[in-house]
């Protein structure tokens, strides 16, 4: 089995601030971390290697500083790290990052074997589109399975998966075949403790960084803002609420009373939700 | 990757500035698509909410709206979906049924659409920003090598007839607007709950254009061996829900939000929290409120224990009424409370369950009383 994982280095989005006068964000000091939502994709690629054997290819596209996040994925257990980095890229969208995407795994089949399945987290926690995982697997024409909470069974013989997928109101049980593209869900596993094994040879590893040529692409037109159809016009702040809450005094006040009073207000405010509730609720 | 382009404001605005005229094959793209998800025979209420504000943008760029619904033939679902498209808002409907469509797989819903959308050239195109919308409009978005922007919070039509498309960035701190130049169609999605449900048409009526799947079930790699429903499970529909109450950290330790599903049930409304209780382990992801979880516009909002940051209350802005209870008189969540309370949240909620027990069944207690 060969299995393509693809990752992001994200800033920590908890740790972001906007710069009050400007609204420009400010990174100074925010640390960068891989992605969350790859972590699951990345341990469930270990443990399809646990089960049946093969080699992982960790992929990730971002500027040099991404090599940081290929050698944690390196401690984690990866077997080949490939970073995608290039000046051509910057500005992409998520049209044109699943382009660079989708030729650098094509260039991976071909150096090294072409994958079963491609693994991505279902988003990122800065973007948060959902997109580049459906926009690879269309380009490479991979069997696309989404917000995957489960790897229920596979068939390395017969090239099939069984699956469970997350959908509206319930799960879906799909059953697919090689070649794949799986987006994990979060919460269906917790990524394992790197080996000293792995962080004394992830240190030293040599990670393939590869040019927009190196990935074999030679028309750029797809790429960076050209091959972006989207682009961003206007950042701005979400503009604050007139007034601040109306506040309910709780100095010399019993629980009782003070929450007498919030009861009260809730009804002022909501005069028809009196009626729906005593009809349902005290229950 | 987008997020790149948006440090620098002035860059951004210099990059769309440099706005072409579209190509010419893209001249004749016109009218407003919803596309309908249905979903083992239901409409998800999402599509109905995104046709109210694809009236508003039709209505501004005076082309027609239309509803796409794609489903079974002999199932339920698919003449309901019309009579609701219709029903709120939509002039026509373009229609695809086939035994292939019962069940959602990305390879024949996104052959439908991507062959509706060739075939009659809209100008804009809505999903909702579900798991099959999401799934489905980036393979959609691919195969027509558009752009698409995810879980806007606010469309518009720009004087050029452009769609300007809000969304969150940064995890909701800031916001940005989008537009798709050179393409189309342009391509949003929306999340459930983002927008207000729009009012009924009085005399819904409207035409119908009926197109074939033009797929065999060969075709078709990926198989739907069964479907497990939620129904049976206890998780509730949260965004659909009139009255949530939310636990945060303020609640200090799992046990406690004991409080606020003891005050859920009372008032007959659901339960969620913010993102650390999710990531801590104490609720699962279902419940989780705020960008990354689910969007909520109940009628009335309790906010226990929840100090408000940005990503939550991206999630909460729509409630009617949101009532916070918090011991930090500063927390960020009384800027955008309507009442608040500076109060230990594990020590009030009872109070607050008992208080709303008493006025909600006055003739009860008074029965006991006698």
């Amino acid at each position: 089995m060969h299995i393509v994982v693809c990752i992001k280095q994200v800033p920590d989005s908890a740790q972001i601030r906007v710069h009050p006068v400007t609204n420009t964000i400010m990174r100074q000091g925010v640390p960068t971390i891989i992605n969350p939502y790859d972590l699951f994709a990345l341990e469930e690629a270990f443990k399809v290697r646990d089960c049946h054997g093969g080699a992982i290819t960790v992929l990730t596209m971002g500027p040099p500083m991404a090599e940081q996040a290929m050698r944690k994925a390196l401690t984690y257990g990866a077997d080949r790290a490939i970073l995608l980095t290039d000046r051509h890229f910057a500005g992409s969208d998520t049209l044109a990052t699943s382009f660079a995407i989708a030729q650098a795994i094509v260039k991976i089949g071909d150096s090294f074997g072409a994958p079963d399945i491609v693994f991505t987290g279902k988003q990122t926690i800065d973007g948060d589109t959902a997109q580049v995982g459906p926009g690879i697997a269309k380009r490479l024409d991979l069997q696309q399975l989404t917000y995957i909470t489960k790897i229920a069974s596979i068939d390395r013989h017969a090239r099939e998966i069984t699956v469970e997928r997350r959908s509206e109101g319930g799960t879906q049980m799909l059953k697919s075949k090689f070649p794949c593209l799986i987006t994990m869900l979060e919460g269906v596993n917790s990524i394992r403790r790197g080996s000293l094994d792995n962080a004394l040879r992830a240190a030293r590893f040599p990670i393939l960084k590869w040019s927009a040529a190196d990935a074999g692409i030679e028309d750029l037109a797809n790429c960076g803002l050209r091959g972006s159809p989207t682009v961003v016009k206007r950042v701005f702040a979400p503009t604050a609420r007139a007034q601040k809450a109306m506040q309910i005094d709780t100095t010399d006040k019993t629980a009782g009373h003070v929450a007498d009073e919030v009861v009260a207000s809730i009804f002022t405010n909501q005069p028809s939700l009196e009626g729906e509730l005593s009809s349902n609720g005290s229950a | 990757m987008e997020i790149q382009k948006s440090e620098t404001p002035s860059q951004a605005t210099g990059r769309a500035a440099m706005k072409k005229e579209l190509p010419k094959h893209y001249q004749d793209h016109r009218h407003v698509w919803v596309f309908i998800e249905l979903e083992r025979g239901q409409v998800h209420p999402v599509s109905l909410e995104l046709l109210g504000e694809g009236r508003k943008l039709a209505d501004k760029l005076g082309v027609q709206l239309a509803g796409v619904v794609v489903g079974p033939r002999d199932g339920v679902g698919t003449g309901p979906a019309i009579a609701d498209a219709f029903a709120y808002g939509a002039d026509l409907a373009y229609l695809i049924e086939s035994p292939l469509l019962v069940d959602y797989r990305n390879e024949p819903f996104t052959k439908a659409l991507t062959d509706l959308v060739n075939c009659h050239r809209p100008e804009i195109l809505l999903l909702g920003a579900t798991t099959l919308g999401r799934d489905l409009a980036g393979s959609v978005a691919t195969t027509l090598q558009t752009g698409l922007t995810a879980d806007c919070t606010e469309l518009d039509v720009d004087v050029d007839g452009s769609l300007a498309a809000t969304r969150p960035t940064f995890g909701g701190s800031l916001l940005c607007t989008i537009y798709t130049l050179n393409c189309r169609p342009q391509m949003a999605t929306v999340r459930p709950r983002v927008m207000a449900m729009p009012q009924r048409v009085a005399k819904p009526i409207g035409r119908v254009i009926r197109h074939d799947l033009m797929m065999v079930e060969e075709e078709i790699v990926t198989k739907v061996l069964g479907f497990l429903s939620d129904s049976q499970s206890e998780d509730a529909n949260l965004a659909y829900a009139d009255v949530v109450v939310g636990g945060g950290l303020g609640l200090g330790a799992a046990e406690n939000l004991q409080h606020v599903k003891v005050f859920a049930r009372t008032i007959g409304g659901e339960f969620g929290c913010s993102r650390p209780l999710v990531q801590k382990g104490w609720m699962p992801f279902d419940r989780q409120i705020g960008q990354t979880g689910k969007t909520i516009r109940p009628k009335l909002y309790v906010a226990a224990g929840i100090s408000g940051a940005i990503q939550h209350r991206v999630g909460v802005e729509g409630a009617d009424l949101i009532v916070a209870i918090n011991t930090d008189r500063n927390a960020p969540i009384f800027d955008f409370a309507h009442v608040g309370v500076v109060a230990d949240a594990i020590r009030f909620l009872p109070a607050l369950t008992e208080a709303l027990t008493r006025r909600l069944a006055p003739r009860d207690h008074m029965k006991l009383v006698n």
